[in-house]
């Protein structure tokens, strides 16, 4: 064969493999949506769920999703970022920065279904929170941690060493050059990881069953006290979030509907997290035209 | 193969105590690792001029300009002393920030903030304590105007520098030097990224500016140095070989490694 030939040949079979992962995956979400949309009303997105068949809507574990998602951000965000900004700036190249590197990767290859596991016996049973929203953040917390620093840490290295020279040249000492020049280009790529594990968070199921709950008792949605028992702010009472409920639906639903009850939750589960990646590249490229005032 | 020349050999000026220094180095070494990178550098530089550091690569022009204002810190091990207003900043227990505002640098591709044009200026000198806005917008025009990008970025400041062109980036860089105030300005072969125009500019620029400040320059340009130099160092393996005038280096070079050099007969 020559050149121009294995060239051609060589680009096809590129093209058929590109064409066979996206075609995956606009098969599933076209299944999905397809079985799961028609079931979807407005009052299957803010109806309460019968406690014991499973049928009804899914407003409180929508809820649940996004109050587990926020809480669990506000704890892992600032956690990675000091470890992401150490890891790119101030870790020496030597045995304990790599130490900590291959612990953060092990602790990303835990499977979530044992994390959820850990997080049951420790704050559930032994810290004696119960199933809680709390305890569901935290678990989530664990394995958000080493993707976020990861992400962190790979934004802050992508920005040119002579970024930080400039800024050491002016006489701005590290944590200002860092916070200041630094951080703003990096930015754009660690909002879009954020949003991005968000997506992975909101999904994740197996982690939650054990530290969440699978119940999602009746709120008062009109009690926004975080103290009261029956507000939906009130971070120790159980929650189970959407895709804990698509899990319980389908394994032990007793509502006749159960098939058409789990294919509109997954539905509505699949448009979020779609939500949260083209929300995460929009978010990304706004940031990055705001900080580099490039129109 | 390079041709062996004697380090024994060496001529260097020195000033007499009526010549005003703008900072000087006393047996400076610098080490990386264990490599030693910079022997007993002994060098004056006088106030209001430019002084060119010329030399092949890896002969440690850049290594003993990046010591000057301690950007070598946490790279390299710099021992000796380095003289400046008469304190040997190469002391431990010496602020770096404050010295580095005094001794500002410029750095061989032109790296400016990715921020607006007005920004890349401000930044540190607010977060050197100037606020107000009067003050500020003040600092903006003299330096651009002092770099020579007054004119043609004065309607576009809160631009994104990286829309700048080569040439204007490294002027905006010199500018955002020069807004500090600094004393001395240490350039690091500020034109070997730009085009011949742009490098003409950044000269113009130069020779206005030693009027205020002591420029010391490392080029491998050596029209550039006789260019715009008062005072000429040429570096070898880590060792000042000789240190004259610029117009004396060049017509008349006094040992032989250095006539080499300058004939292009080198090695």
């Amino acid at each position: 064969m020559n050149a121009k030939r294995t060239d051609f040949v060589a680009t096809v079979v590129i093209d058929l493999i590109v064409a066979s992962v996206v075609g995956i995956l606009f098969f599933l979400l076209a299944y999905i949506l397809t079985a799961g949309l028609p079931h979807v009303s407005w009052s299957f997105l803010t109806g309460a769920t019968d406690a014991f068949s499973g049928a009804g809507g899914i407003g409180v574990q929508l809820f649940n999703s996004f109050y587990l998602l926020v809480l669990t951000m506000l704890i892992s965000v600032p956690i990675s970022l000091g470890a992401g900004i150490y890891l790119a700036e101030y870790a020496k190249d030597n045995w304990r920065t790599s130490l900590i590197r291959s612990a953060i990767e092990v602790l990303s290859s835990l499977p979530s279904v044992v994390v959820g596991l850990f997080g049951f016996l420790l704050f559930v049973v032994k810290f004696k929170i119960g199933f809680s929203v709390i305890s569901g953040s935290i678990a989530l917390t664990f394995f958000n941690l080493p993707l976020l620093t990861r992400n962190i840490e790979e934004s802050l290295s992508a920005v040119s060493r002579s970024q930080r020279e400039a800024g050491l040249s002016l006489g701005l000492s590290k944590w200002k050059t860092e916070l200041g020049i630094i951080l703003p280009v990096a930015l754009p790529g660690i909002v879009t990881g954020i949003v991005l594990s968000a997506g992975r968070v909101f999904g994740e199921a197996a982690a939650l069953i054990y530290t969440a709950g699978q119940s999602a008792p009746v709120t008062n949605f009109a009690d926004w006290n975080p103290m009261d028992p029956a507000s939906p702010l009130n971070p120790f009472r159980p929650a189970e979030t959407l895709a804990v409920h698509i899990w319980k639906v389908n394994t032990e639903g007793l509502a006749s509907n159960a098939a058409a009850l789990s294919a509109a939750a997954s539905a509505v589960l699949i448009i979020a997290v779609l939500l949260f990646n083209l929300g995460a590249r929009l978010l990304g490229n706004y940031l990055y035209r705001r900080v580099t005032a490039s129109k | 193969m390079l041709k062996q020349y004697s380090f024994e050999e060496t001529a260097v000026q020195t000033f007499d105590d009526k010549t005003s220094l703008a900072m000087r180095t006393e047996d400076m070494q610098v080490f990386y690792g264990s490599n030693h990178a910079m022997f007993d550098a002994n060098l004056a530089f006088p106030k209001n001029q430019i002084t060119a550091l010329i030399g092949a690569s890896g002969s440690g022009k850049s290594t003993y300009l990046r010591s000057l204002n301690r950007m070598n810190d946490g790279i390299a091990t710099v021992t000796g002393k380095i003289w400046y207003h008469g304190v040997n900043i190469n002391e431990p227990g010496v602020n770096i920030y404050e010295i580095r505002r005094h001794i500002g640098m410029v750095f061989q591709r032109p790296n400016p903030f990715a921020k607006s044009i007005r920004e890349n200026i401000v930044y540190a000198l607010r977060a050197n304590g100037i606020k107000k806005k009067a003050e500020l917008e003040e600092r903006i025009e003299q330096s651009l105007k002092g770099a020579a990008l007054w004119d043609e970025v004065k309607d576009n400041l809160d631009k994104s520098a990286l829309s700048l062109s080569g040439g204007q980036q490294q002027r905006l860089c010199i500018a955002r030097s020069i807004a500090m105030a600094p004393d001395v300005l240490l350039l690091d072969e500020p034109c070997s990224a730009l085009d011949p125009i742009s490098t003409v500019k950044v000269e113009e620029t130069l020779l206005e500016l030693q009027k205020k400040y002591s420029i010391i320059i490392v080029t491998h340009n050596m029209q550039q140095a006789s260019r715009i130099s008062s005072q000429c160092a040429f570096f070898h393996l880590g060792h000042i070989m000789e240190y004259a005038p610029t117009g004396t280096m060049f017509s008349n070079p006094q040992i032989p490694v250095t006539q080499d050099y300058i004939a292009g007969s080198f090695g």
